[in-house]
């Protein structure tokens, strides 16, 4: 496995495609046809209204949800879906922030960096003492946490809601995403903790990876995506390029998109 | 503000360092209100065989309760694994191998329990309240109701090494040597157990299953698996208190676990394990069980009649478990307060909550 990651990622052109992609749960039809790539070096913007079925579909692109029928392509090569799993989309190099369900309340910090994913004997006793070292090289310098009294001991309960998603991002770079899902990231934070979460989603492509970025906050995601795709009722109905439309004009169209059904 | 703060945090750097306080206080207590027992030595060897199986049930639901579940069904399980002990033990004098059975038997039950929970999702609450009624009813059937008496037992092997006492010369029946070998086992199966919670990445799973089960699926836990493990292990360790409980009574009886339901759980509350799940700690637990014995025993010991220690039991149970949802979740502590006062006096419920988006 291991082998076959590192030979598959020198070339490829899409990190994830989806084809034909369909989601049921009981009678509701969540997902409808999705087809989707994503480039390897690009922002994608997911908006849509509630129900949407956005977070469905990251879920889904993930390991977290198993599809009821379509293809998943990582790296332009086909997942057994039967084997799919967020373990192995952790291994695939995919990465997700969720919004509040990405770090554990009440764990330290460096418990949160590496859960999943423990440095251990092979008896499965925890090295903690480098994996603080590491966590605490995580916040210092990938994350730039200084000061403030946050430590890798410190519990996740402490952290503003910005510094989560700085913990929960950074984490998805140390473990080398090529494809970090940011689900609402910014979501009830104060506008200044926004241009830290919008500089840490800018640090991703700056990076070389790729990025799909859920958001309600239509200016948010304007800035920093590449391209928006548009999802309604589980389906993609359109996708726009941010120079092509204005955030008013994207709002305007949304709420039209909205009221025509 | 700040020198409570750096107090707080190296009280918690102390392993359950205030319920150890609570025991002394609790014990220097009994000490002066019933000198004769708790000044003479007789008392402290006794505890070395009646707290082991309590101990090894608390140690088990420590990690249960601190992956945010409970397990109802230990109390089925010490009924089912003793009388497979017991009749393999005396009527088929399989020796050893009636131990290997009997534990074999409280991990399949306690895979079950997993199973019910993880694979069907049947919240742990109802899937081992249902077990304790099967597993006790099975473990009725069988029996007949009749109690086995292990006879001579004291003379096997089995005995010996599992529950018998470390001889140093003197007097059989003075109390240096009357300390019983499950003491050992126990306190050497607790520091493993220590270690597999904080030290393994068992351990860390259960700890973020309690706190979420969505963010332990998120990171990439396997839920279902380690939640199998988890009631395994817990039917393992409420088989082993089993067969030292009948081993020590040298007496099987259907009921005999019944007593433990409470004072288990109780131990584990007491002892600073979360009742919310994500927080746990075995210290703190066997402390806990430390107490409960204690008070137990106190109690009666100090004049009060027996029927009273349940009753104060019960007390200090629901007293621990405020005083740590006081400290733990304010903000339901609050919440209740603010439900309890009328009106006008409860804080003010408008704006702030709202989702902004």
């Amino acid at each position: 496995m291991g082998m076959d990651v590192a030979a598959a990622r020198i070339d490829y052109t899409h990190i994830v495609r989806l084809e034909d992609v369909q989601k049921h749960f009981g009678a509701i039809h969540a997902l409808k046809n999705i087809n989707l790539a994503i480039g390897r070096n690009e922002i994608v913007g997911l908006i849509g209204d509630n129900g949407a079925g956005k977070s469905t579909l990251i879920k889904t692109l993930t390991g977290v949800l198993k599809p009821s029928s379509g293809h998943i392509y990582v790296r332009d090569r086909q997942i057994n879906l039967e084997d799919y799993s967020v373990g192995m989309a952790h291994e695939l190099a995919i990465q997700t922030v969720y919004q509040d369900k990405s770090l554990g309340e009440k764990q330290p910090l460096w418990r949160n960096f590496f859960v999943g994913r423990q440095i251990t004997n092979r008896w499965g006793f925890i090295d903690i003492k480098k994996e603080k070292e590491i966590a605490n090289d995580i916040l210092k310098r990938a994350i730039g946490f200084r000061g403030k009294g946050i430590t890798v001991d410190s519990n996740v309960k402490q952290l503003s809601g910005g510094e989560r998603q700085g913990i929960a991002i950074g984490r998805a770079m140390h473990f080398k995403a090529d494809l970090i899902v940011l689900d609402e990231p910014t979501v009830a934070l104060a506008v200044k903790e926004v241009r830290k979460v919008l500089d840490f989603v800018r640090r991703i492509k700056e990076q070389g990876h790729a990025c799909i970025y859920i958001e309600h906050n239509l200016a948010h995601v304007h800035e920093v995506a590449d391209r928006l795709v548009v999802l309604d009722r589980g389906e993609i109905v359109s996708e726009i390029r941010p120079q092509d439309m204005t955030v008013a004009a994207l709002t305007e169209y949304l709420i039209e998109m909205q009221n025509r059904t | 503000m700040k020198g409570a703060l750096s107090i707080a945090g190296s009280a918690s750097r102390l392993e359950a360092a205030p319920i150890i306080v609570v025991f002394l206080l609790l014990l220097l207590l009994f000490m002066i209100t019933a000198p004769g027992v708790f000044m003479a030595p007789n008392i402290y060897t006794t505890f070395l065989s009646t707290l082991p199986p309590l101990i090894l049930l608390a140690t088990g639901l420590t990690f249960v309760i601190g992956a945010g579940e409970i397990d109802l069904s230990f109390p089925a399980i010490i009924a089912f694994s003793g009388f497979v002990f017991a009749i393999l033990f005396k009527e088929y004098q399989l020796g050893w191998l009636a131990v290997a059975i009997a534990l074999l038997s409280g991990v399949l039950v306690g895979f079950v329990n997993g199973l019910l929970v993880a694979r069907l999702g049947i919240p742990s609450f109802i899937a081992t309240l249902g077990a304790q009624f099967f597993w006790s009813g099975i473990a009725t059937v069988l029996s007949g109701g009749k109690s086995y008496a292990l006879r001579g037992a004291e003379e096997s092997s089995v005995w010996l090494w599992l529950v018998g006492r470390f001889q140093f010369g003197g007097d059989p029946y003075d109390w240096y040597n009357q300390v019983s070998v499950q003491a050992l086992w126990t306190a050497l199966i607790v520091v493993f157990l220590w270690f597999i919670l904080n030290r393994h990445r068992f351990g860390e799973h259960v700890l973020f299953l309690g706190d979420s089960n969505d963010v332990s699926r998120v990171v990439g836990v396997d839920v279902e698996k380690e939640k199998i493990r988890l009631f395994t292990m817990m039917g393992a360790l409420a088989a082993l208190a089993a067969v030292f409980l009948t081993l020590e009574n040298r007496n099987y009886f259907g009921n005999q676990g019944q007593g433990y339901l409470l004072l288990a759980i109780a131990a584990v509350l007491i002892g600073g394990t979360s009742i919310f799940g994500g927080r746990a700690t075995i210290i703190g637990s066997v402390f806990g069980c430390f107490i409960v014995m204690v008070i137990e025993t106190g109690l009666v010991a100090s004049g009060l009649e027996g029927s009273w220690v349940r009753t104060v039991q019960g007390l200090v149970f629901l007293a621990a478990i405020i005083f740590y949802l006081i400290i733990e979740e304010p903000q339901r502590w609050r919440a209740a307060i603010a439900r309890l006062l009328p009106a006008p006096l409860a804080p003010s419920r408008k704006g702030g909550d709202e989702h902004p988006a």
